[in-house]
């Protein structure tokens, strides 16, 4: 697990390995050096299209490519990808259904020194919102790659959630993901940790910690935060009885939202949520703010341990 | 352009206004004032010029329109069901809860349509996207957009309006539907959008003005864009809201309201009174 990998370069070294599919174009709004699509540009030039910086633009242009029968990847940072040009997703992509893949990079607090007007901590709740939209937040280089090929697969739009920060990879090559479908990666029967994204390690580290101190601890990684394996989650309340959810996200219309609608409606069991709690982020390294907001394993287990006593 | 042709695409169009009112006052609500600026724009690109075929709307070489100005339904409808695209009957459901035709622009939903649309500024965006899709593959095909002069107040047309010029996108022909009014009145006291042909040209593109009501004018300006290379065109319509339908004409109030059932009648009336003349 020494192996460290952003998933956004992933992500870059994934579009040009499927690039050989003519029918794909990649966009972007003048930041390819920085969503990794420069790996497509570097092999397909003739199908990166530089759209400047002007997302709102490049969503709708990627709708009008879409609705031709293109395959398109269109990338920006997420808050630019989610937000400043939300309407245009909304509008130009979900309502009609085409087939656009928004690669939204540098998600969430570990954007870092830049701080809080980048600092994506909302649009896993603005995409969910969107009737249709398929939501992806992939943990590690592994996952993201295989889902990537899976969203470029599938005729649809998708919003695929990528961070800038180095991640360790977690899972072996060969695995096997499936949209739409959650990963139990660790077994446990004494409470559930459910993350998403680069929060599955934090999780997973918590759940050994737990083990030592004679807790139980079942992880799960929710890759597809919609649509959201409804089964996984409902098998875990069942079986744990209490779930604590892990995202790098703010805590309202997030992955722990997500999993409690599920859970009110099926399992009602105690759960506590793990995440930037409705607050703007801030300059730093990435390692400080996660620590200032909670986003490590420390807060996951002590978190686990407060749950466990109201079960 | 001959003159039996021009009479024909003369009564089209007045038929197409027709079926703006039908569809509009059934409605009870709807936007006849930029629907009827626009309708002999529409019925030169839908009777004469596009290379569409209602039997196979989706024909992936076909002529590509976007209404960019998507709250103009009721033209892009009207034209639509005369071509044969679906019943002219249905413009009567016009935006019930039974009909498929939407308030604004759908394309999955109504036949012929080749954006979905509504949230100006995004259309001429899609338009770009699809015109640089025909360049990718090749194709023969032409990108139409219809604007309207008020829409041009969204930032994101401009972003657009680079995108076109900075990737030469030759076969797309955008038109400025240019009546001077907007809903809040007329566009130079809103915000004012002017000069528009000046502004397109500064982005980069080939700058046609034109009578948006006469077919000559409409005809030349789609053959000199067909034949300008290396520059989208603009076409700024000079046109005039409400067009056809006398107590409409000029005035910002009937932008986005529908005609009572005797104030209908009466623009049925004017308007099946000049078919007869034709």
């Amino acid at each position: 697990m020494s192996e460290k990998m952003a998933t956004r370069v992933a992500y870059g070294k994934t579009l040009a390995e499927i690039g050989q599919d003519e029918n794909i174009v990649v966009l972007d709004a003048d930041l390819s050096k920085s969503t990794r699509t420069d790996f497509f540009k570097d092999k397909y030039p003739e199908r990166h299209f530089n759209i400047g910086i002007a997302e709102g633009n490049m969503m709708a242009v990627a709708a009008g490519l879409a609705s031709c029968g293109k395959t398109v990847f269109a990338s920006t940072f997420a808050v630019f990808a989610a937000g400043r040009a939300y309407d245009s997703v909304r509008n130009s992509i979900g309502y009609p259904h085409l087939n656009v893949k928004i690669g939204a990079t540098h998600a969430g607090i570990t954007v870092g020194e830049d701080g809080a007007s980048h600092q994506m901590l909302e649009d896993i709740a603005l995409m969910r919102a969107i009737p249709g939209m398929t939501v992806i937040s992939p943990s590690d280089a592994v996952s993201t790659t295989a889902l990537v090929k899976q969203a470029a697969q599938m005729n649809g739009p998708v919003y695929l959630r990528l961070g800038r920060l180095d991640v360790p990879v977690i899972y072996p090559t060969d695995t096997q993901f499936q949209i739409g479908k959650g990963v139990q990666v660790k077994d446990g029967k004494d409470i559930t940790l459910i993350a998403t994204g680069m929060m599955l390690d934090p999780a997973l580290k918590a759940a050994e910690n737990l083990e030592k101190e004679g807790v139980s601890a079942r992880v799960i990684d929710i890759h597809t935060i919609k649509p959201i394996d409804a089964d996984i989650i409902i098998k875990a309340a069942k079986e744990t009885g209490a779930i604590v959810t892990c995202e790098e996200h703010n805590i309202l219309g997030g992955l722990g939202s997500a999993v409690a609608e599920v859970v009110v409606k099926n399992c009602p069991v105690p759960m506590e949520l793990v995440g930037v709690k409705d607050t703007f982020g801030k300059s730093g390294k990435p390692a400080d703010l996660l620590v200032k907001y909670g986003l490590t394993a420390e807060n996951i287990m002590e978190k686990s341990k407060e749950l466990l006593k109201k079960k | 352009m001959e003159d039996k042709t021009k009479l024909e695409l003369k009564k089209t169009a007045t038929k197409v206004r027709m079926g703006i009112i039908t569809a509009v006052s059934s409605a009870g609500s709807g936007h006849p004032g930029g629907s009827l600026s626009l309708a002999d724009i529409l019925t030169f690109l839908y009777f004469k010029e596009m290379n569409i075929d209602p039997k196979n709307p989706k024909n992936p070489d076909r002529d590509r329109f976007v209404l960019s100005k998507g709250h103009c339904t009721p033209a892009l409808y009207s034209t639509l069901a005369n071509r044969g695209f679906f019943p002219v009957e249905d413009l009567a459901d016009f935006r019930q809860v039974s009909s498929y035709l939407e308030g604004h622009p759908n394309m999955d939903k109504v036949p012929g349509v080749d954006m979905s649309t509504g949230s100006l500024g995004q259309g001429i965006s899609a338009a770009v996207g699809m015109a640089m899709a025909g360049k990718l593959d090749n194709k023969n095909y032409r990108v139409y957009a219809a604007l309207g002069d008020g829409e041009l107040e969204e930032g994101q047309v401009w972003e657009a309006a680079m995108c076109a010029s900075h990737y030469k996108l030759d076969n797309l022909t955008a038109f400025i539907d240019y009546n001077g009014l907007q809903i809040d009145g007329n566009i130079t006291e809103v915000m004012n959008p002017e000069p528009i042909a000046d502004k397109f040209a500064a982005f980069g593109w080939n700058v046609i003005s034109i009578n948006a009501h006469n077919f000559d004018e409409i005809e030349q300006a789609v053959n000199k864009a067909k034949a300008f290379k290396g520059k989208p065109t603009a076409i700024v319509a000079h046109s005039i809201k409400g067009k056809g339908v006398s107590y409409m004409e000029n005035q910002a109030g009937w932008h986005g309201s529908a005609p009572k059932k005797e104030q209908a009648e009466q623009a049925q009336a004017e308007l099946e009174s000049y078919l007869k003349s034709l």
